[in-house]
Formats: structure tokens, C-alpha cells, sequence
């Protein structure tokens, strides 16, 4: 598997170029979001707006207003839990076409509960107007600066920074969920950095005989259910939704509306934090710790499906994980 | 937008407007058309550079709130007139004076008295707290704390784009307890965006009654120097000082205009009800006669024919 160092960085400096529109600002992390070179190459297009997300958010609001684009930089976390207000009124209620880059999504960071964004997703799916993507690779990560920018709206965006796993050879396309296998025994359905798990775990469940049909969702909303409810409904077994993220309100909680809203009888299981704050650690010790990997996938499986099949940590280590090309439809219409 | 009335007939002009609305719907936001009267007053009748109203005198009904189904949203700034490179904007950061605001445009011609009417009416975008669909709104500020910000946003915008029309934020002294407004004046100055200047209406009033009984805020003009800010004062009900202040050059700098006010002034009647003055609302019939009479006879209108309630 390849890794890709920093791959929003150029991804960003090129968009932002072709784009005079776009202006790039950043509230005291422009090193940690990787903007630091565009800000010394291109200081006419930077704007340093401090340790102040209030007025950063309301600010890029007046720049919206002005006809600019402004790309924020920040932790995910400090794009909303203070800014709240200013989110809602300066932001989303009018529209603004203000990308909000949220770096070092749920557990991906090791500081803890106060830079931890667990509840993004549910917070920013239930704002009206807002449009939500989630990279889940280096190429997802690359694309994602110039999908979110054609959106004529606010967009929230979780990126992924440093080495940065390549599994995808096609980039990231709004509401277009990537269908990564067509089994037919359980449905698994990740987003981010969850999806590499998935895909180990895939490994070894099909080598165990047990039959995965695997959904990377890039697009949080809009929400394709049908499309869901279409790949729920030709599994045997049930549904597993593994997220970077708490239970409630993130993609478990989607999924159980697509599948409810549609009267689709299907079993569900939920991975991801359990209604908990996580806390401060290495991003495979929190994924092990909260259930979010590949074991606590293969265990949800077997539990649909009624039958133990062996996996350990051992055979999960042991699968070889390549980059998924076009030829494995990697890309659903 | 000059014609031959002055600054000061306009004042009075909001204060009888907002003063009759009040009796007649038995409240209303009447201390804060007190304070502002001249503040707005100078703000559209000579302050700042707008165009003509490209709205409707008589307000639209409501038109749903900006989505994507809804291409044909606009907001109330079009009363302050055109949005190109030349001309002002002019946030109302306070959407609490909402009432006082549209009153003002009414004086001002940009809007038609039937406007008034529509008043905190459901269905119509003349909203009790202002929202950036109401008339003369451009921008949502009722949460209070959030428009220099925005402004801000705007200006280094606009500046950025080669316009000459500036941004102005009719601000209240409240807002000096929100910890944005510092963030606001301090990215203000730490980008030299001088083409936007505040006027902040210092009544020294707010909604749970005096401002130093509720949180004291200290020398706000020392503040607001301190994180940036280039400061000029004045009697906010003297037009003549008002003019001077406006005119404070504050190259690099963001201006901001503090306008000393009394939130009876004209009013005097009101003072028995100090310090709850954010919104007047009549404790008995007896008072509100009386409130009528009085304040008529200051304003020298006659008091405002009421049915029973």
C-alpha cells in the first residue's frame, strides 16, 4: 500500500491558484493543516485570523458576501464546538460558499477529548444547507479541494493529514458512494479511515467464506439512503457501520433512518464511540480500545451471521491491502 | 439620498414613529429610538454614501429562508440600495432596533408606512428582531456580537476588489460584553482594514436593565484603542459633533464611533421606568394613558388614539 506525505498541501496550492477567489485562512494551526507553504509562497492569498474562531467564522461569512471562497484551516473541533453560533447565523443560514478543512477527524488525533471531533458529523449534517465530506485516502484527499469548492454552499470537509494511505485510483465525486464489494452475507458501510479496516477485515472474512459487501461513503450529505436501503436489502444477513465517530447521530444513525424510512427489516450494528468521549492516545490503541477496527468488525460480523470464524489479530495483520483499482468498481453510479 | 429635511427632523421623525407604534401595540423597542434617533438618522441621511432603494416601498411577504429551492431569496439590503463597487453598506448589528431601523427608513422614503404596519405581523419580513430578509437588513445579527465580524469580512472584501464604498456597523455598547467584538476590532487592525468604521450607540443599556449592574465593562474607548482601534466620541443627540466624529480619518485602522446616549432623550416621561428600558411594556392601562399623554406633549404630537384593550 502506497503512503502519500501531506497530499493536501499540493492539492490545496493548486486549487487555490487557478482559483483567485479562493483565499486561504487560518486560525493558529496554518503548520498542523499544512497550508504553511501556500501562506509563505502566496502571502496576498493567506490570511492569519489567530486563535479567534468566532471571528474567523463570521469574517469568512463577509468574505462570502464579498464573492470569495474561503478555505478555513483548523482542527475539525474548533471549526464548530465554539464557533457554533457563528456557523449557523454568518455561515450556513445564508449560504455562504465558506469551506470549512476539519484536520485530524475523531481519533486520528491524540489530544483528547478537547481536540477530538467525535460529534462533526451529526452536528453539521443536521445543519441546513451545509454539504459534508468525509477523505477517506490520499486521493480522496487530493480531490476533495476541488469537489467541495463547486458546491454553491457552505461544506464541511474531514481531512486526513500526514502519511497518508492510498487505496483509491479514481477521485472523490459528490454523492457518489464508492462500492468496494458486491457480497452478499453482510453489508459493511465505512467512511474516513475506517474503510481501511473494513478492507483488512474483508480480507479475512473472505478467506473464512463469509461473503462482504463493503460501501465507502465519501458524500455524509447529501445522504444517499436509497442506495443504502438498495445494498442493505441484498445482504442475508444485517448491516455494520463502523465510523470514526460516535454512534449516534454520525453514519449508524443515517443508515438506521434510510433503512426505518424505508421499512426495510434488516439487523444493525453500530461501531464506533458508544455514546463516550475518548481520550488522548495512539490512533491504533483508540481504534482498538472504542471498537473501531478491524477485530471489533470481524466480531459484529460473526454475530449476524451466527458463525465464529477464527479471525484473530494475527490473520487480520497478515492481509495484504492494495489500492483498489477501477477494474473492482470502485465507483458506483 | 439628500433632500431638504434635516438630520434632526428626521430624528424626530423615528422617535414619533416608534413612539405611536408602541401605544399602539402597548410595547415596543421605544428606549432604544431614544438613544439611536440621531444615529440613524445620520447614518442615511447624510453618513454614508447610499444609492437609491431598489425594493419595493411596501415590503414583500416573507420569502422563505436562502436554500437551495429557493433561487429567488434576496435579502432587505436592496432598501439600503444597489451593491456595487461605490456605494456604502451598512450592517444594523443590534437587530433588536429593528424598530427604530425600519422607522428610519420610512423617514428616510425608503419605505412606504404600511411597512410599519407589517410590524412583528406573521407572514411579513418586517420581523420584531431584525433578520437579514427585513428591510434594510443584510446580514443576521440578533445574536448580537457577530456583525463587525462580518462587516470586517466584507471590507477586507471589498478593499480586495478595488471598491471605494466602505462598511459601516450601527453597533450597540452591549456587544462590548461578547468576546467576539474584540476578536473583530483586533483581526480589523491586524489587517489594516480601514474602510470599515462602527457606530455604537453607548445608552449604557441592556435588556436585564444598567449596563453596571449587569456586567461591567470599564473604559470601552481605552479598549478599543488598546486592541486596535482608532476612537472618536460624541454626544450622540448633537448632529454637529456626530459629523465631526464620522469624519475622524483612521488610515490602517478601523474607526469606531462612540455616540453618547440617553435612552429618554426626548422621551423623558420614561424615566420613572429606568433602568428597565430595554423593551417598554405598559404595566396597566393608567400607565400607558399616561406615558401617552406625557411623551405626546414632549414630542409635540397629540397622544395617539387608542381603541379599548
Amino acid at each position: 500500500m502506497q503512503m502519500v506525505n501531506r497530499p493536501y498541501e499540493a492539492a490545496f496550492e493548486a486549487h487555490a491558484l487557478a482559483h483567485p477567489e479562493v483565499l486561504c485562512l487560518s486560525a493558529d494551526l496554518t503548520s498542523s493543516c499544512e497550508v504553511d507553504g501556500f501562506r509563505d509562497r502566496h502571502p496576498d492569498r493567506f490570511l492569519s485570523l489567530g486563535m479567534a474562531e468566532q471571528n474567523m467564522l463570521s469574517f469568512a461569512g463577509g468574505l462570502g458576501l464579498a464573492g470569495f471562497r474561503p478555505f478555513l484551516h483548523s482542527f475539525g473541533v474548533f471549526l464548530y464546538r465554539r464557533p457554533y453560533d457563528q456557523l449557523m447565523a454568518s455561515v450556513a443560514y445564508p449560504r455562504r460558499r465558506v469551506r470549512l478543512m476539519g484536520f485530524l477527524p475523531g481519533v486520528t488525533t491524540p489530544g483528547g477529548m478537547t481536540h477530538q471531533a467525535i460529534e462533526d458529523i451529526s452536528v453539521m449534517r443536521t445543519i441546513p444547507n451545509m454539504t459534508v465530506l468525509e477523505a477517506g485516502d490520499a486521493t480522496e484527499v487530493e480531490s476533495i479541494v476541488a469537489e467541495a469548492d463547486t458546491v454553491d454552499g457552505p461544506v464541511y470537509c474531514r481531512i486526513l493529514r500526514g502519511a497518508v494511505p492510498r487505496l483509491f485510483d479514481t477521485p472523490l465525486r459528490i454523492g457518489r458512494m464508492r462500492v468496494l464489494a458486491e457480497g452478499t452475507d453482510v453489508l459493511v458501510v465505512t467512511a474516513g479511515i475506517t474503510t481501511e479496516e473494513a478492507i483488512r477485515a474483508r480480507g479475512a472474512l473472505a478467506a473464512a467464506g463469509v461473503s462482504v459487501r463493503h460501501l465507502h461513503l465519501n458524500t455524509l450529505k447529501p445522504f444517499d439512503a436509497a442506495q443504502i436501503v438498495d445494498h442493505a436489502a441484498s445482504v442475508r444477513h444485517g448491516v455494520v457501520t463502523l465510523e470514526n465517530h460516535l454512534v449516534a447521530g454520525g453514519i449508524g444513525s443515517m443508515v438506521a433512518e434510510a433503512l426505518a424510512e424505508a421499512g426495510l427489516g434488516r439487523r444493525l450494528v453500530r461501531l464506533g464511540l458508544q455514546d463516550t468521549y475518548a481520550h488522548g492516545g495512539s490512533r491504533p490503541y483508540l481504534m482498538k480500545h472504542y471498537g473501531m477496527d478491524a477485530l471489533a468488525l470481524v466480531r459484529s460480523v460473526e454475530r449476524l451471521t451466527g458463525h465464529a470464524t477464527g479471525i484473530d489479530e494475527g490473520a487480520l495483520g497478515a492481509v495484504r491491502i492494495d489500492a483498489v483499482h477501477s477494474a473492482v468498481k470502485a465507483e458506483a453510479l | 439620498m439628500r433632500n431638504d429635511r434635516t438630520t434632526e427632523d428626521i430624528a424626530r421623525g423615528i422617535r414619533v414613529r416608534v413612539f405611536e407604534h408602541t401605544i399602539r401595540n402597548n410595547g415596543g423597542y421605544l428606549s432604544q429610538a431614544c438613544s439611536a434617533a440621531e444615529q440613524l438618522a445620520f447614518l442615511y441621511h447624510e453618513g454614508l454614501n447610499l444609492g437609491p432603494s431598489t425594493m419595493p416601498l411596501v415590503p414583500p411577504p416573507f420569502g422563505g429562508v436562502p436554500s437551495a429551492g429557493n433561487p429567488g431569496y434576496v435579502t432587505g439590503a436592496g432598501y439600503n440600495g444597489p451593491f456595487d463597487a461605490v456605494h456604502d453598506r451598512l450592517f444594523i448589528a443590534p437587530a433588536h432596533y429593528a424598530l427604530v431601523a425600519y422607522a428610519c427608513l420610512i423617514e428616510a422614503g425608503r419605505m412606504a408606512p404600511e411597512g410599519l404596519e407589517m410590524f412583528n405581523k406573521d407572514g411579513t419580513s418586517v420581523e420584531m428582531i431584525g433578520a437579514e430578509h427585513s428591510p434594510g437588513m443584510e446580514v443576521h445579527n440578533g445574536t448580537l456580537g457577530i456583525g463587525l465580524s462580518t462587516a470586517a469580512g466584507l471590507a477586507w472584501g471589498r478593499r480586495r476588489m478595488g471598491h471605494s464604498g466602505r462598511v459601516c456597523v450601527f453597533m450597540s455598547d452591549g456587544e462590548v460584553q461578547e468576546g467576539q467584538t474584540w476578536e473583530a476590532v483586533q483581526a480589523a487592525a491586524h489587517h489594516g482594514i480601514d474602510n470599515l468604521w462602527a457606530l455604537m450607540d453607548v445608552n449604557r443599556q441592556q435588556c436585564d436593565g444598567a449596563m453596571d449592574d449587569v456586567m461591567t465593562v470599564g473604559d470601552i474607548a481605552t479598549k478599543f484603542r488598546d486592541f486596535g482601534a482608532v476612537v472618536a466620541e460624541c454626544d450622540a443627540h448633537d448632529v454637529a459633533t456626530l459629523r465631526a466624529a464620522a469624519r475622524t480619518p483612521h488610515p490602517g485602522r478601523p474607526l469606531i464611533v462612540l455616540a453618547h446616549s440617553r435612552p429618554t432623550q426626548g422621551m423623558e416621561s420614561l424615566m420613572p421606568r429606568f433602568p428597565r428600558l430595554h423593551y417598554v411594556r405598559f404595566k396597566s392601562d393608567e400607565e400607558r394613558d399616561r406615558l401617552n399623554r406625557q411623551i405626546a406633549a414632549e414630542l409635540g404630537i397629540s397622544p395617539v388614539a387608542v381603541g379599548a384593550h
